[in-house]
């Protein structure tokens, strides 16, 4: 279709971009070094400039480094009006206006929609806004909840077991903290690495002296003067703790879109495979590309699966394809394929996945072994291989990367180094999805 | 068709002042076959992929029942000589994950920044001594007066050899280096003299260790000899560990400093510069590793078919990393034969890369950092006598075996 397809931008197109953190300062700096010279406008929620996010929720909840420290670093002159700390209230794509939250409108040729995704808030406002109630996404919430861990909290709670859950529980546990992690599912992780892998997860966790209730929801979170004292179990049980994190996972920014008559689903915003946004008539906004957290797109590499992914890599890789586009126009360019990969530190070791593990029917531990914590896992699905679990041996981690690309056979490499004495295939073990309960939105 | 023969060409001595045009030609075939059935890889993407690949293996050892086959290369990878060495005491650049990391966690306990930063100014003092001995004439030779018992008497300083033991080192050191080049391990005088001196060097080293485990002192050899945070040594893995780190750690770094100070002598404004600036030192040695690498190759194997840069590598195969020839590969460097400290991006392969990368770097680098800065201040008016210079045998520990450089006196 070739109205989907724009040109390379006007000398004087006016570009804006909504959203200032990784994916949008990225496609902005692509934009500037594909050449486009005209007016460039970055729009911004929070008073920062661009700050980078993994050291959140390690270095600076540990007192390691200061919040302000995670300014991402200019690497050009982007020459850039900025309008932080009043976010867009909303976009009118037939006037091809953005209004801002101050009143203000900027008028775009081109625009760059990369608002990203915030913290899951607790379901129950009230509970939710307790002192001593915490969620993790930004800078200020980091400072905050560092500023809570540094004074000596009785007990931390940690309300989900997913990767900022784990890594919290991780730093408390540094810190000498109490902590006690409730997850509705059997073990941590258990959702994105299966059990047959997160179930070893869940015994280096515990051995690190964290205390991990799973399979079990909460049904509250209870207060006193306006504090948070503990929560109380779907169980009816109760735990006394004077400060909870709530680490549900993240829901995309788009409400400033509703209305907008973009395409939303699950609150994500529809694009095709060039990160053009879709309308809900079905028709695609060329000049209008997303990128990061925010963006639901196909996936060549998985058949075309939607995926939104909240990947620190997938936001550089998105927002300088986003760039690109916008500036140098669609000519041939291939749909975005970037592999999906994250890390995480936690519990003294780094886990790395390459690939998406939803879906995959088998599993095969080929190099390292679960029990020396040092191990390399691939993941199959129908005979292929779908991703790689790296847990401290990142290094090879780019060989199966490329047997993820490639479309390899399950297993991709046999007779690797370190491999173990029996290559067996096991079951990834996915958990069932508990039934509704309270903590899962 | 490529030339089959080209690794031949590249082992040849006569090739050795100059062997990059021969790599130039190889990169046209990044990935090779040779008529042995051995793969020569040569562009930086394709090592790049190899080195991070978990089907190479360093620890190529024999098979049960090697029969000689008559040709260098192969028997560089099945001979006896590599029983001898890999077999009764492998070091760990011949060992694989897991044994490999565990070993190199264990080294690591004991070769800490601390310990190498300390050798600094025993480094800068040991280098004005050895160049005070030349003082009053009119000629050095940079390998023999410096770059050769400068890393000797830091890494026996280091290890916590006795200074009155380490002229014998350096003999048993030289001679076990020349076994690891691929041709003089074909040679029968030469394999038993490695035997020989292997079996010498073990006994030295057994006894020096158990007078540390006696009267441990605050060196490396008495730190690796006990329990360290990351476990402890077997003899076998402990004695292997001290030979490596006492052949690595001479018989290349020499290599590290004659090449480059040939290299700032070829180029005499850069070496004026560095005697303005000796803060320009850093970036110069990782162009100096670039441009004339101490190590130019290093051999792997593939434990199963590997398929780079549009060719399979057989199971089985033994594989040429040719790390000098990437480092000048025009697809990742920019104007690469050209000598520029000032370049931004240098990820070279100059001390290897991935789980093998040199253990020894920071320390190679601080050696050879202040003996080239020293070089540059104290050489008054330095002219190359030779160039090219003589050369040392080998093709892969490649560099000069002397260096004679006229001068005007010392500063």
């Amino acid at each position: 279709m070739t109205s989907a397809r724009i040109p390379r931008a006007d000398e004087d197109a006016r570009v804006v971009v909504v959203g200032a953190s990784l994916a949008g300062l990225r496609g902005a700096e692509s934009l500037r070094l594909a050449g486009h010279r005209g007016p460039l406008t970055i729009v911004g929620d929070e008073p920062h400039l661009p700050y980078d996010r993994p050291p959140l929720s390690k270095h600076v909840i540990a007192g390691e480094m200061a919040p302000d420290a995670t300014t991402l670093p200019h690497r050009l002159d982007l020459d850039a009006a900025w309008r932080l700390g009043a976010g867009a209230a909303g976009l009118d794509r037939q006037a091809r206006t953005i209004v801002l939250l101050d009143g203000e409108r900027l008028p775009y040729d081109r625009l760059l929609i990369a608002t990203g995704a915030r913290a899951r808030p607790w379901h129950d406002e009230a509970e939710g806004t307790l002192e001593g109630v915490f969620t993790l996404r930004g800078r200020d919430d980091a400072a905050a909840l560092r500023a809570a861990l540094a004074a000596a909290p009785k007990r931390v709670l940690i309300v989900g077991g997913g990767f900022i859950g784990c890594e919290v529980a991780s730093v408390c546990r540094d810190l000498g903290l109490p902590v006690t992690l409730v997850d509705p599912l059997p073990a941590p992780l258990a959702k994105v690495l299966g059990l047959a892998v997160s179930g070893f997860l869940r015994d280096w966790i515990a051995a690190a002296g964290v205390e991990v209730r799973s399979n079990t929801g909460l049904r509250s979170l209870d207060g006193r003067d306006g504090r948070v004292v503990g929560a109380t179990l779907d169980d009816g049980s109760t735990i006394a703790a004077d400060v909870v994190v709530v680490a549900l996972g993240a829901v995309p920014n788009t409400g400033w879109l509703e209305g907008s008559g973009l395409a939303l689903e699950s609150g994500a915003l529809v694009c095709d495979g060039h990160a053009r946004v879709r309308a809900q008539d079905d028709g695609l906004h060329p000049e209008i590309r997303a990128a990061g957290d925010v963006a639901l797109w196909p996936h060549p590499l998985y058949d075309g699966r939607m995926v939104r992914l909240e990947h620190w890599g997938n936001a550089v890789a998105q927002g300088e394809y986003a760039g690109r586009a916008l500036a140098l126009g669609d000519g041939d360019r291939p749909a975005f394929a970037g592999m999906p990969e994250f890390w995480s530190n936690q519990f003294g070791v780094t886990i790395k996945l390459a690939g998406l593990t939803e879906g995959a029917d088998s599993l095969a531990v080929v190099q390292g072994s679960l029990k020396d914590k040092r191990f390399l896992a691939v993941y199959g699905r129908a005979g292929r291989t779908v991703a790689a679990l790296s847990v401290d041996c990142a290094r090879w981690l780019p060989a199966y990367a490329e047997a993820i690309a490639a479309k390899a056979p399950f297993p991709p490499i046999a007779n690797a180094l370190d491999q173990p004495s029996r290559l067996g295939t096991l079951d990834p073990s996915w958990p069932t999805p508990p039934p509704e309960v309270s903590a899962r939105g | 068709m490529a030339d089959p023969t080209l690794f031949a060409q590249i082992k040849d001595p006569a090739n050795r002042a100059d062997p990059y045009p021969l790599y130039a030609r190889l990169r046209g075939h990044p990935v090779l076959r040779q008529d042995d059935d051995s793969y020569l890889v040569s562009s930086h993407a394709a090592i790049r992929a190899l080195l991070f690949d978990p089907r190479i293996s360093s620890a190529d050892l024999p098979p049960a029942h090697s029969p000689a086959t008559g040709n260098p290369f192969k028997d560089w990878i099945l001979r006896p000589i590599k029983d001898e060495i890999v077999t009764r005491h492998r070091p760990l650049i011949f060992r694989d994950p897991p044994d490999h990391d565990a070993l190199r966690r264990i080294v690591m306990t004991q070769f800490t920044p601390e310990r190498v930063h300390g050798m600094k100014a025993r480094t800068q003092s040991l280098v004005d001594e050895l160049l005070d001995r030349r003082r009053g004439g009119d000629a050095i030779c940079v390998v023999e007066d410096l770059a050769y018992p400068l890393p000797v008497t830091v890494i026996c300083e280091m290890l916590g050899v006795p200074p009155e033991d380490e002229p014998t080192f350096q003999g048993w050191a030289t001679q076990l280096a020349t076994a690891l080049e691929p041709d003089a391990r074909h040679d029968e005088e030469t394999q038993k003299q490695t035997r020989t001196t292997f079996d010498a060097i073990s006994a030295y080293m057994k006894d020096l260790i158990k007078e540390k485990r006696a009267r441990p002192v605050d060196d490396m050899l008495s730190g690796l000899a006990a329990e360290t945070p990351a476990g402890r040594m077997g003899d076998f893995d402990l004695i292997a560990t001290a030979i490596l780190l006492l052949v690595a750690g001479h018989e290349t770094t020499v290599n590290l400093i004659a090449n480059g100070m040939l290299t700032l002598l070829r180029h005499p404004d850069e070496l004026e510069r560095l005697r303005r600036d000796p803060e320009r030192a850093p970036r110069l040695i990782e162009e100096c590793l670039r441009y004339e690498p101490p190590v130019h190759f290093r051999t792997r194997k593939a434990l199963c078919d590997i398929p780079v840069a549009g060719t399979v590598i057989p199971e089985g195969a033994a594989v040429a990393l040719l790390f000098a020839a990437a480092n000048r590969d025009p697809d990742r460097f920019t104007d690469p034969d050209r000598f520029d400290p000032d370049r931004a991006d240098n990820q070279h392969f100059g001390f290897g890369g991935s789980l093998h990368y040199c253990l020894g770097a920071p320390l190679a680098r601080i050696e050879a950092e202040i003996a080239l800065v020293t070089l540059a201040r104290r050489l008054k008016a330095p002219r190359l006598l030779d160039d090219p210079p003589p050369y040392r045998d080998g093709a892969s520990l490649r560099g000069p075996k002397t260096l004679r450089v006229a001068i005007d006196g010392l500063v």
